[in-house]
């Protein structure tokens, strides 16, 4: 009887909030659900499919005549050169960070770690210039390269949590076992750190998916666009919305972001609470 | 071999610390060069102009508005974060059946791309289909019983409460709420979605921080009858603090350098009564091409950041020596 209580009393907290915070994504559902005779008929009433809807014609206009695939396929490109770009610096900064003992390690790990706190906001203007100096303006190239600036700090803290956690005597077998301490960390230290890289992975991409700033400022072809910049700027013509292609738009790359992070999200918390500040 | 390792962990850490200071460092030493220069979209070098960039962004009204509302946007998000983020944190740190399914519900917007999901909302509070008014003036409840929310809300805040200069009027069914056409319900919407957007991420955070208190520590309070009220400021509190302190710090830096939803939702408007210093930036120093200029309206931001940064040390540092 008590359990039950609790029950009631928890989702009595947390049902209002849970409504709130989800809210967004079931009108997404149901806009994208509906004909546009539907949409925009005031007589009909919004909670309710009418005039022809459900129908999927909105994801067909999405992917027939926009370029929205385009914008899916450059996230892709775009996401996973930053993703490996990111590792190939995080990972042995990270792991270096960790097992340095002493002030430096320490300071160094907070530096790197302030520098995520510096946002694109700050920074996007003398990018912009120094973009188009070197040639990138307008080329995925530019977003691939400036990206890692956010990725890397981020990366490194949480990787460094992660090691931390790897004890030093597995390293020292491996090492008196006559492996090279290269090959000690490929042998030994990467197989048990690879739900951290793989956290590190999921986040990374998770950040260039969402960034905007960057995006509307250094690419303005509309076939170059990032899917974050693209909705919003080439599906938005002056007053002329497309709404059910829009929230179409909005919640076919939210849904797997979502899964994956339910998924990845207990590591996460553990990297992040996991840091220099333990 | 000491040597070596000294070698070897320079080798690991170098490419990490070069590419953050060519792409971090750089850049922002750029930004308070440019600054400091009437340089325009056209070219990276300008005169040098001293500070005359920043007395002329601080003369103009619409800075001071853009000032006044990026320091309004982010206490009064924050704010809501952590009262909202707090509660549920505590309701979710006790498994109940359900638990998960309301976790999954309570993550998503931290999971969907932010424009994506501030685009939802330019929909939800669309001018002509806002869900929200529709919902507001209809008879929500099924059967003979009628109810009309907008009736409750008006019944709430017929009263003065809400001083003038809100300008906020109760809800007329025939004209609904311009939740983005008037200056004081668009900061609100802006809010709001800000809020939206953060709550997932400091409930997350809250609860790894509730789920670190050891079970003895419970059991003692317990033992020393503390209960409640009590024992959440006696207990519960203080250990949370610090982690509570470290999401806070994240939340202001998020929330004052944030132009993503401002940009989407409102872009200013109406009449740059609702610019934040990350948007009116963009439109100076991208839009209106004047670079210097814009790099020294987004630079005012850099004394949040230098607090924030200080505190992260101090904080730290404290956390080390106990």
């Amino acid at each position: 009887m008590a359990g039950l209580r609790r029950d009631v009393v928890a989702w009595l907290i947390v049902g209002p909030f849970a409504i709130v915070l989800a809210f967004p994504f079931y009108w997404m559902l149901v806009t994208a659900l509906k004909t546009d005779a539907d949409l925009y008929n005031v007589e009909s009433i919004p909670y309710k499919f009418s005039s022809g809807s459900p129908t999927t014609n909105n994801f067909e206009f999405l992917f027939r005549d926009t370029e929205y695939g385009r914008w899916l396929v450059n996230t892709a490109i775009i996401g996973i050169a930053v993703v490996a770009i990111t590792l190939v610096l995080a990972v042995p900064a990270g792991y270096a960070l960790a097992r340095l003992s002493g002030g430096v390690g320490q300071m160094l790990g907070i530096g790197i770690f302030l520098t995520y706190l510096v946002p694109p906001t700050l920074l996007f203007l003398p990018l912009s210039r120094v973009v188009s100096e070197i040639g990138l303006q307008d080329r995925l190239l530019a977003l691939i390269v400036v990206y890692p600036s956010f990725t890397v700090p981020f990366s490194t803290w949480l990787l460094m949590g992660f090691f931390k956690t790897i004890p030093r005597e597995l390293e020292d077998a491996a090492l008196i076992d006559g492996a090279s301490r290269l090959g000690a960390l490929a042998r030994v230290v990467f197989p048990i750190s690879l739900p951290g890289i793989l956290t590190v992975v999921i986040f990374s991409f998770s950040l260039v998916v969402n960034e905007f700033v960057y995006a509307i400022t250094f690419i303005s072809t509309s076939s170059h666009r990032t899917i974050s910049a693209g909705v919003p700027t080439e599906l938005i013509r002056g007053d002329v919305f497309f709404w059910g292609a829009l929230m179409a738009a909005a919640l076919i790359p939210s849904i797997p972001l979502a899964l994956l992070y339910n998924l990845f999200l207990d590591r996460f918390i553990a990297g992040f609470t996991g840091g220099a500040f333990r | 071999m000491l040597e070596e390792r000294r070698f070897l962990a320079a080798v690991l850490i170098g490419p990490a610390v070069i590419f953050i200071a060519v792409l971090v460092g750089g850049p922002l030493l750029l930004a308070i060069y440019l600054s400091l220069t009437d340089a325009t979209a056209g070219s990276l070098h300008g005169d040098f102009v001293g500070l005359r960039n920043f007395t002329e962004a601080w003369d103009s009204p619409i800075f001071r508005r853009a000032l006044r509302n990026t320091i309004l946007f982010t206490v009064v998000s924050q704010a809501i974060v952590l009262l909202v983020a707090g509660t549920l944190a505590h309701a979710l740190a006790k498994p109940f059946r359900g638990r998960w399914f309301l976790r999954f519900l309570i993550l998503l917007p931290w999971a969907a791309p932010i424009a994506l999901g501030t685009i939802g909302f330019l929909w939800i509070f669309d001018s002509l289909f806002s869900v929200v008014n529709w919902t507001l003036v209809h008879d929500v409840l099924p059967g003979p019983l009628e109810f009309k929310p907008y009736k409750a809300v008006n019944w709430v805040f017929a009263r003065p409460v809400l001083p003038d200069w809100l300008e906020i009027k109760p809800i007329d069914p025939v004209a609904p709420p311009q939740w983005l056409g008037q200056s004081t319900l668009a900061m609100a919407a802006i809010i709001f979605v800000h809020s939206w957007r953060i709550i997932p991420f400091a409930t997350v955070i809250f609860l790894a921080g509730l789920s670190s208190i050891p079970a003895e520590v419970d059991d003692a309070a317990k033992v020393d009858g503390a209960t409640g009220l009590k024992k959440f400021w006696y207990v519960t509190l203080p250990l949370q603090l610090p982690i509570a302190t470290v999401a806070l710090l994240f939340g202001i830096v998020f929330t004052a350098t944030d132009m993503t939803v401002v940009y989407i939702l409102t872009h200013g408007g109406p009449f740059n009564s609702t610019h934040m210093l990350t948007s009116w930036a963009f439109d100076t120093g991208i839009n209106s091409a004047a670079l210097g200029q814009g790099a020294a309206i987004s630079l005012y931001l850099l004394p949040v950041l230098v607090l924030v940064a200080v505190l992260m040390l101090r904080f730290a540092r404290r956390v080390e020596v106990s």
